[in-house]
């Protein structure tokens, strides 16, 4: 008799344990304002990423086409995996002294992991890190990227 | 008339044989190849085979300086990333014997806890879809998404951060923090109840793990299976109480031992211990104390020449860091001690005997992430 009774009781608590959860699932299934997925490639127009967020590395031009960039190379050793290259140029300053200059600062996002070691080291606060998420192209070359733009100079204010 | 050859006739019911499970395989949560030797559908031995994900990483440190080390410890555990991160800047910091402010002790452990939870957040949805719950997977990452957010609008990105530095953070926390932090806890307080309602009390699940891949603590000292795994075993085995770091020596929070040392206990256990998080959390987050957010350090980090050692508690265990520094910036040798690592190396005892179905039980409850036993 124990036995008939304990087995039917054991029936009685499975059931009632699958109804228990099935409870929950059926709060969701009827109620569609918990809904919490983002509609991705049709809300690209209103998707505001955080300011925080890191999406790449980037040089900020102001409206002259000026950097804050000057050559120094921190950030080409701070970094772990050799991501940024840094290319330097010598001017002739009208004092007759040269003045070393950037000619290219080259960035391989393909390389980069994000860690952000190349933007908390710059002394000049020439990097910071952009919005922009959808890296994926075609061509991996597209992915080596020059920060400072044809044509920009540094901004006078800027000593070394 | 027709002969009749008489071949020895091998009983296949009887014999052992082996197949592999994994590299490619659902339920090893990554590339991890298991060899299981089987008599039926019983589990006679296992051999895992490791190094599929090997990257090398010790090695790498090698060449690289204290600061730079940080970004590659995010890659062993990718779920606890902040924790392995605060390993390696405790280590350097007793190293140098540098006193961080109060400010980072606090933000620290907030954020260590927030990890643990959305790493035991994924840890129960993959269990539950291990049991054949599809369900839990998506409720599970639903509330892991709020986590996210919050760790998307401070640090900028949502799974490898790199936000803690030796001496402090990278920056000061986002002004939001707080209150996003708050309302989580408040959220999560009422969706863990149904957490228990679909999975902890349901038949079949606990019809599949009670009594199964039982460990006895002395097994688990001996194998030096450490964290929820081993603690519900019985294994005191908690750094935060035993070791504290951060301010863990001010908080109120109990350390919850099992007594079992089956599937079921260690499931419990890492329940317990997101309520556990959450209370570290409500404690800490309202007296965060006014500060500089990073110590003042030198430009060039050189240890002093010697051996040194620190450990933390992850959120699957016991972490390790040893350093031997020769005066350099770079160390000379480093090793992670990582808890899945050896956690892993007690399947086989465990899983000897049981079906092949609840090997699959018994491995979502180690919960180990490959990345961290290969490194």
């Amino acid at each position: 008799m124990n036995s008939f009774f304990k087995y039917f009781s054991e029936i009685f608590h499975g059931v009632k344990s699958l109804l228990t959860g099935m409870k929950v699932t059926g709060r969701y299934f009827f109620s569609p304002g918990e809904i919490v997925t983002q509609q991705y490639p049709e809300n690209r127009k209103t998707l505001k990423m955080y300011d925080r967020f890191k999406g790449e590395v980037i040089m900020p031009h102001n409206e002259r086409n000026e950097h804050r960039c000057t050559g120094c190379g921190i950030c080409e050793t701070s970094c772990p995996n050799g991501s940024i290259e840094i290319l330097q140029a010598k001017i002739d300053m009208p004092d007759g002294k040269k003045k070393r200059i950037i000619d290219k600062h080259i960035y391989h996002l393909s390389m980069c992991t994000f860690c952000g070691l190349c933007i908390k080291s710059c002394p000049s606060d020439a990097l910071a890190w952009g919005q922009e998420f959808e890296h994926a192209v075609f061509d991996r070359a597209k992915l080596t990227k020059i920060l400072n733009k044809p044509g920009s100079s540094i901004i006078k204010d800027i000593v070394e | 008339m027709k002969e009749v050859i008489n071949l020895p006739v091998k009983n296949i019911e009887e014999e052992e044989y082996h197949i592999n499970m994994g590299p490619q395989h659902p339920s090893t949560h990554g590339v991890l190849r298991l060899v299981v030797s089987l008599q039926g559908e019983i589990v006679k031995s296992l051999k895992p085979h490791c190094g599929y994900i090997h990257r090398g990483i010790e090695k790498m440190c090698e060449k690289d300086t204290y600061p730079q080390i940080i970004h590659l410890t995010d890659r062993m555990d990718y779920l606890s990333a902040h924790i392995n991160n605060h390993a390696v800047c405790l280590l350097v910091e007793k190293a140098l014997e540098v006193e961080v402010p109060e400010r980072v002790k606090y933000i620290r452990t907030i954020i260590d806890e927030l990890n643990r939870i959305a790493s035991h957040q994924l840890w129960w949805c993959s269990f539950g879809m291990d049991m054949g719950g599809l369900t839990c997977y998506f409720y599970g990452l639903r509330d892991r998404e709020h986590i996210l957010d919050i760790f998307e609008e401070s640090f900028g990105s949502r799974l490898l951060h790199s936000y803690y530095t030796p001496g402090g953070l990278m920056m000061d926390i986002h002004p939001n923090f707080q209150k996003g932090v708050k309302d989580f806890i408040k959220y999560f307080r009422k969706k863990i109840k149904d957490y228990d309602d679909i999975l902890t009390g349901n038949v079949i699940m606990q019809a599949r793990t009670k009594g199964v891949g039982i460990l006895s603590k002395e097994d688990a000292i001996s194998y030096g299976v450490t964290g929820p795994s081993g603690r519900a075993s019985g294994f005191a085995c908690d750094v935060r109480k035993h070791d504290p770091y951060g301010v863990y020596d001010k908080v109120d929070f109990k350390e919850i031992l099992g007594t079992e040392g089956d599937t079921f206990t260690r499931y419990m256990m890492r329940m317990h211990e997101m309520r556990e998080s959450m209370k570290i959390i409500e404690q800490l987050i309202d007296n965060v104390p006014a500060g500089d957010y990073t110590a003042k350090m030198k430009a060039v980090l050189k240890l002093p020449a010697g051996e040194y050692y620190q450990r933390v508690e992850a959120s699957r265990g016991e972490l390790g860091v040893y350093v031997i520094s020769d005066g350099n910036k770079t160390p000379y040798r480093m090793k992670f001690r990582s808890p899945n690592f050896s956690n892993l190396s007690a399947l086989d005892h465990m899983s000897r005997g049981v079906k092949i179905a609840d090997l699959v039980a018994i491995g979502g409850s180690l919960d180990y992430v490959i990345p961290d036993i290969d490194r």
